[in-house]
């Protein structure tokens, strides 16, 4: 009894008490990125390379994008690292963010039951399959989370000329959810879906799945990183945040980033200005 | 069926490979849920005895609001308590936002109306059995209330374990408040979540099994003590 | 603390009156049995007196005061409730109520263990004891606090004749060492045994207070004869 009772007593004393301790010792920033970034396994490969470095560790919270971007305009990160240029900029301009650099691109690629049964067929241009998707009015799982995907998406159905209103609830699926949990329900259900390519690379489940459209200009995916305004709140660690931020557009940081491969191919390419 | 038995092999390689990732995830998880239960029941046991002996204006209210809470939904709780700790909120100066004492406030929020509601009951049940007696002999309500707590001690272990059976149990609230940060607040529930998030069901599965197989043997643990303080107390 | 003064007593619970108008003067000394059928109101007289229940009318008078002190009085129930603990700790209970020292504690409880005959059970679990040695753990846990006034509510009710004969040798004993019994029964025989003085129930009303012998030779009311009449020759 006296036994289990210690036990206990020592786990909790040393859960509540360590903490603290570990913290105040360590050199560390908060960066909020999204789940995409963090499933696609690039932060463990780069913020290694990035503690080797400088010492600095970084702890990534992996939010939807508009969550991400809350987080850092309420001051609970340092930095923020997302893929969503427009909204970016216009945090920035709000003043929730110092400033804005391009990092790295991916792509975004749409992908479907290998029957293929919208009949996309072989073709670069996302547009026309979705219309075609839409017209054969085949199952389409969206995330529809606010997300930077889900941002991308409705302005691709946009350029199709299509509302997706008016399939909600039918044959387009919205799932209110992160890339993953999209994917496991479009293999799931054999639906069609917009997914970025670092995210499709690693998924583990992809069913009976494959790629239906690639290499669309309008499949382009752009990453931005940015400091959280000191202005704002007085205790963002803006020289730790301003080192990561520095190390990722440059020469070292860039190049990490593209060595970063699945199966040999590269997920993210790097495109810093400068 | 495929990925059930892969789900099985991929417990059993975690488990005998003592991979070092994983004995850091299960250690904050059982670090988090216990502190978190500990709190809940320091708080609970007394407010649940104390209802369940003394009458007052609002009594039945308070019990229907405390058994309500006991439905309190993880989610809703984390959120409320991001709002509480957020840099942006009342407390965020304290800065524990994304850490594992943020969890741990959420996880106690959550399970304190179970304890207390629980707790609640069964001392009142046994209040009734044993009032007459316990004034007979002099005990003052609040007295008879630590008497109570100590004579209905096994039910209230059984109470406390299926606290900690919920916080081990729940996602909702630790994922919120603390963000998943590999290495710093990552638990067995939220390392599932991810897993099955990245498509990787079978290892989620395995991951899964592992924390069953935890929250079993910390049941049997408390089951042999009851046992044996059984045998000595009756 | 005696002698009590019971005046005009009268108890209801909602609309139905369990006590009607009940005045009775119990003195220091003899053993006082409250005797009547099932459901004439003994129980819920036994803890108005003890001050488990509040009257809805009438004043109970303790010598000199208006309520009595509860520890100087002390009450065996028809069904003990004991605590997940030993016997010993059961009987330690009630005197760390009371302000005793821990080592005091022991003493005495040991001391009125071994006068029920419990004390080489004193280490074990009381819910484990039958229900004599229960009963008789009640009696020794009561006791132990020295009080003036003793009230047993139907004690032997739910016990064998032979854990039964134990129970009335201890009541015997508490009252040679100078504790005030008053004890409620519906079995003649019992009342008969152990009683010096009788308090007929009926319906609620006190129809007679007599000593025993009178009360069996010539009772004063009909209730009480017919009572009498009715019970079995050997209960």
């Amino acid at each position: 009894m006296g036994l289990v009772r210690g036990a206990v007593l020592a786990l909790v004393l040393t859960g509540v008490l360590q903490i603290p301790t570990v913290t105040a010792q360590q050199k560390f920033i908060t960066v909020a990125s999204t789940t995409s970034t963090e499933n696609s396994g690039l932060f463990k490969h780069i913020l290694p390379i990035f503690k080797a470095r400088t010492g600095i560790d970084v702890r990534v919270v992996a939010q939807g994008t508009g969550q991400a971007l809350n987080t850092g305009k309420r001051g609970d990160a340092d930095v923020v690292f997302v893929h969503d240029k427009v909204k970016e900029l216009a945090m920035v301009k709000e003043g929730a963010f110092v400033n804005r650099h391009d990092v790295m691109y991916n792509d975004f690629v749409v992908v479907g039951p290998k029957a293929d049964p919208a009949k996309v067929g072989a073709t670069k241009d996302v547009v026309a399959s979705l219309k075609k998707i839409s017209a054969a009015k085949v199952p389409f799982a969206s995330r529809g989370d606010k997300s930077g995907t889900h941002a991308a998406e409705l302005r691709l159905w946009k350029a199709a000329g299509i509302d997706v209103a008016g399939g909600k609830g039918g044959w387009y699926r919205e799932t209110g959810s992160g890339m993953g949990a999209t994917l496991n329900t479009a293999a799931g259900m054999n639906a069609y879906a917009l997914t970025d390519r670092g995210t499709w690379l690693s998924f583990k489940n992809k069913a009976d799945l494959t790629i239906s459209v690639e290499g669309d200009k309008r499949l382009f995916n752009q990453y931005g990183v940015m400091l959280v305004n000191p202005a704002n709140h007085a205790h963002v660690k803006k020289e730790l945040g301003q080192e990561f931020i520095d190390w990722l557009i440059s020469a070292d940081g860039q190049k990490v980033i593209a060595d970063y491969k699945i199966n040999g191919e590269q997920l993210f390419f790097p495109n810093a200005k400068r | 069926m495929n990925s059930l038995l892969e789900a099985f092999s991929s417990a059993w390689h975690l488990i005998a490979g003592f991979d070092a990732e994983l004995a850091q995830i299960v250690g904050l998880s059982l670090q988090v849920s216990l502190t978190a239960v500990v709190i809940a029941t320091l708080i609970g046991l007394p407010l649940g005895a104390v209802i369940a002996v003394e009458r007052f204006a609002g009594r039945q209210a308070l019990i229907v609001l405390l058994n309500a809470l006991m439905g309190l939904p993880p989610v809703v709780v984390g959120l409320l308590v991001y709002l509480l700790l957020s840099r942006a909120g009342p407390l965020g100066s304290l800065g524990i936002l994304f850490t594992p004492q943020a969890m741990i406030i959420a996880q106690a929020v959550l399970i304190t109306p179970i304890i207390a509601a629980l707790s609640r009951q069964t001392i009142e049940d046994a209040w009734r059995e044993y009032e007459e007696q316990l004034q007979s002999l002099g005990a003052k309500r609040l007295s008879a209330a630590m008497t109570l707590i100590w004579d209905t001690r096994f039910s209230l272990l059984t109470i406390v374990l299926a606290g900690f059976g919920r916080a081990a149990a729940e996602v909702g609230a630790v994922m919120i408040v603390g963000g998943n940060i590999d290495g710093v607040t990552r638990v067995m529930t939220t390392a599932i979540a991810l897993e099955t998030s990245k498509g990787d069901l079978p290892l989620a599965l395995g991951l899964g099994i592992v924390l069953i197989s935890l929250v079993i043997l910390l049941n049997t643990l408390a089951a042999v003590t009851r046992e044996i303080a059984m045998r000595r107390y009756g | 603390m005696l002698p009590l003064i019971l005046d005009s007593l009268s108890f209801a619970a909602g609309d139905t009156a369990i006590i009607r108008d009940f005045s009775a003067r119990i003195e220091a000394g003899p053993r006082s049995i409250i005797l009547g059928p099932n459901g004439a109101g003994k129980s819920v007289l036994m803890r108005l007196c003890h001050g488990l229940l509040l009257p809805t009318s009438g004043r109970i008078i303790w010598h000199g005061t208006r309520n009595g002190e509860r520890r100087r009085q002390a009450m065996v129930f028809q069904r003990p409730v004991m605590l997940r603990r030993s016997a010993l700790g059961n009987v330690v209970y009630g005197l760390k109520l009371a302000g005793v020292s821990s080592r005091e504690c022991v003493l005495r409880a040991m001391d009125v263990l071994e006068v029920v005959g419990l004390a080489s059970h004193a280490g074990r679990p009381a819910r484990v004891l039958s229900g004599g040695e229960q009963q008789r753990l009640a009696l020794a846990r009561a006791w132990a606090l020295g009080p003036d006034v003793l009230f047993l509510d139907e004690p032997t009710a739910n016990l064998d004749p032979s854990a039964t004969q134990d129970i009335e040798r201890i009541i015997n004993a508490i009252h040679a060492a100078g504790t005030k019994i008053i004890m409620s029964t519906h079995n003649l025989g019992q009342a008969r045994r152990l009683g010096d003085e009788i308090l007929f129930l009926s319906k609620g009303r006190l129809m007679e207070h007599t000593p025993v012998d009178r009360f069996f030779r010539e009772p004063a009311s009909s209730e009480a004869a017919a009572f009498i009449k009715g019970e079995m020759p050997w209960d």
